[in-house]
């Protein structure tokens, strides 16, 4: 702190100083703390604000609990975005394995430009190409239907739809960690496993894997938690059988009209995707600072 | 070359053709209905080219009305981030290892928070002080987790700053306001430029956030996905189109103006843009 002020003077330090404390404090743990405030608060009438009834509880959290459906709702969300990690895993890894050790300089970076060209368009955007691609009397269905492979068309909207558009919408932030990670093995301890006759399954789980264990993590930490808070897959690809947890807390907010409960249904989202992430991190011995790279 | 090598080959072939067709299929199939005359957007059957759907987009007021909202809430979004990023990552700069450490943590934290859990807390917090969801609450909600990105980016940059710089112009006498602007201001330009341009790109395609702070005002991605819901044609695959064009060719732009930075510094390539939400 005194550094700042030496460096850059009262004035400047100063307002350094203010800018940063006010976003900290102002736009990230303000929020979070009203909205812990809201989610432990009963729903009640203005004119019951402030009164007898008033109190700290945790029924809007039990209430989560106890609701057989939203209790559903929300086990699926989190096995389904374990699954989709899982999903986004399987589809990077070859590639990312490719471009980290076997190829060509020009290759490379053929591939990273083509892989960021989707990457930078928006998820929305994503989300409908996923939606039309997908849509009962679309091209998919025609497609299959032309070659045989199915004799009528099939309803894609729904779980399968959406775990197709997260995987899909996820692919760089699972793919550029792990490449980062395979790119600092040393060719050299691959080959030498295939030489004391290692086989090419062997080595990537024993010798690969393991090195990019930090990259796996990150990656799967980063689409864990953006398929877990994900609202547009599930709104367009979904079905009314396949709702998101996400679906359900902006339902509590703009239909429901109880934010209390929906504050407490968001928190208990925040705390279930900070848990995977520390948990996972320290699994993988990861610290913070490498994951925002 | 064994069979089994051949046999590993043609599955990493036929992985590879897989993988980049699921890339850009989609994308291609979704540009192509455009150019088709039927209502729903879809290329099968394929019952006529014609350009009527950019007309439809062009006299489609509402579709105007959300961009210009975009475009404002952008705006903001970086006029507020910026600032904001920058001084954060100096403030890191100046910190001993514990607390830099610490402050780091809370600091990345926005990046770890569901999107739709910021706009929660953001809403709620400014309920209680009178403020109601709008273009406003929106820009709010981005700018707490796009300084974020700002942050790291100008980080990257000043790790590579040679005090040394500093204390010479000091030494020539100059206060320690013109250092900063002459000096300091000079070398994070390039930065500055990247992160603001990520910025815009951020905010213009956020919408887990946006959706929930949004109120009454619809920025662009919220417009895109009620249309679905309220009757999707084409018109929507042209704007779609249009943006993916913007997109592409300012993706160009900022990997051509990265990569001469990068050479300019002597082959350091920094880690901007490689990670980003």
């Amino acid at each position: 702190m005194a550094d700042l002020y030496k460096r850059f003077g009262g004035g400047l330090g100063t307002l350094f100083l203010v800018i940063v404390a006010s976003w900290i404090a102002g736009m990230v743990l303000a929020p979070n703390v009203m909205m812990i405030d809201y989610a432990l608060r009963p729903n009640l009438p203005p004119s019951q604000i402030g009164g007898p009834d008033d109190i700290y509880s945790l029924d809007n959290i039990l209430y989560l609990a106890n609701e057989s459906v939203h209790r559903a709702i929300f086990y699926k969300t989190v096995w389904a975005s374990a699954l989709v990690a899982f999903a986004t895993f399987l589809v990077c890894y070859p590639l990312a394995f490719w471009l980290a050790q076997n190829a060509t300089p020009n290759q490379t970076a053929l591939v990273l430009l083509a892989l960021t060209i989707p990457f930078w368009i928006n998820e929305v955007l994503r989300t409908l190409a996923w939606y039309i691609l997908l849509a009962f009397r679309g091209p998919l269905n025609a497609f299959l239907l032309g070659l045989g492979i199915i004799d009528e068309p099939v309803r894609w909207y729904g779980d399968g739809g959406v775990l197709v558009g997260m995987t899909y919408a996820y692919i760089l932030f699972m793919l550029f960690p792990i490449y980062n990670s395979i790119e600092s093995l040393d060719k050299s301890q691959i080959e030498a496993a295939r030489d004391l006759g290692a086989s090419t399954w062997r080595i990537h789980w024993r010798v690969v894997i393991p090195h990019a264990k930090a990259g796996i993590a990150t990656g799967c930490v980063f689409t864990f938690m953006l398929a877990a808070g994900s609202y547009v897959a599930p709104a367009l690809l979904g079905s009314p059988g396949s709702r998101w947890f996400t679906e359900i807390i902006y339902n509590w907010f703009f239909e429901g009209g109880d934010w209390n409960r929906g504050a407490a249904y968001a928190l208990v989202l925040l705390v279930l995707c900070l848990a995977v992430v520390l948990i996972t991190l320290r699994i993988a011995r990861v610290s913070l600072a490498e994951v925002a790279k | 070359m064994s069979a089994s090598d051949r046999l590993m080959k043609a599955l990493f072939g036929f992985y590879m053709i897989a993988f980049f067709l699921y890339l850009f299929a989609p994308l291609a199939i979704m540009g192509a209905a455009t150019f088709n005359v039927s209502r729903f957007p879809t290329v099968t059957p394929w019952q006529g080219t014609t350009l009527q759907w950019f007309d439809a987009l062009w006299a489609d007021r509402a579709m105007w009305k959300s961009l210009w909202t975009s475009i404002a809430v952008a705006f903001f979004v970086v006029l507020i981030a910026l600032p904001i990023g920058t001084a954060a990552a100096l403030l890191l700069t100046s910190l001993h290892a514990r607390a830099r450490s610490f402050l780091y943590a809370v600091m990345v934290s926005p990046l770890l928070t569901p999107g739709v859990v910021i706009g929660i807390a953001t809403l709620v917090l400014w309920r209680q002080l009178g403020v109601g969801g709008g273009v406003f609450l929106i820009v709010v909600a981005q700018a707490s987790f796009i300084s974020c990105y700002v942050m790291l980016m100008i980080a990257a940059r000043l790790q590579r700053f040679d005090p040394a710089q500093e204390e010479a112009a000091l030494g020539l006498g100059a206060s320690k306001f013109m250092v900063f602007r002459r000096v300091l201001l000079p070398f994070l330009k390039p930065a500055l430029f990247a992160a603001g341009f990520l910025a815009v790109l951020q905010s213009i395609e956020n919408y887990n956030t946006t959706l929930f702070v949004r109120g009454f005002d619809t920025p662009l991605t919220v417009y895109i996905a009620t249309k679905v819901r309220t009757g999707l044609t084409p018109a929507v695959n042209a704007l779609a189109l249009i943006m993916i064009a913007v997109t592409i060719v300012g993706a160009v732009a900022y990997e051509v103006m990265r990569r001469r930075g990068a050479a300019r510094q002597g082959g350091v390539t920094g880690a901007e843009g490689a990670t980003s939400a």
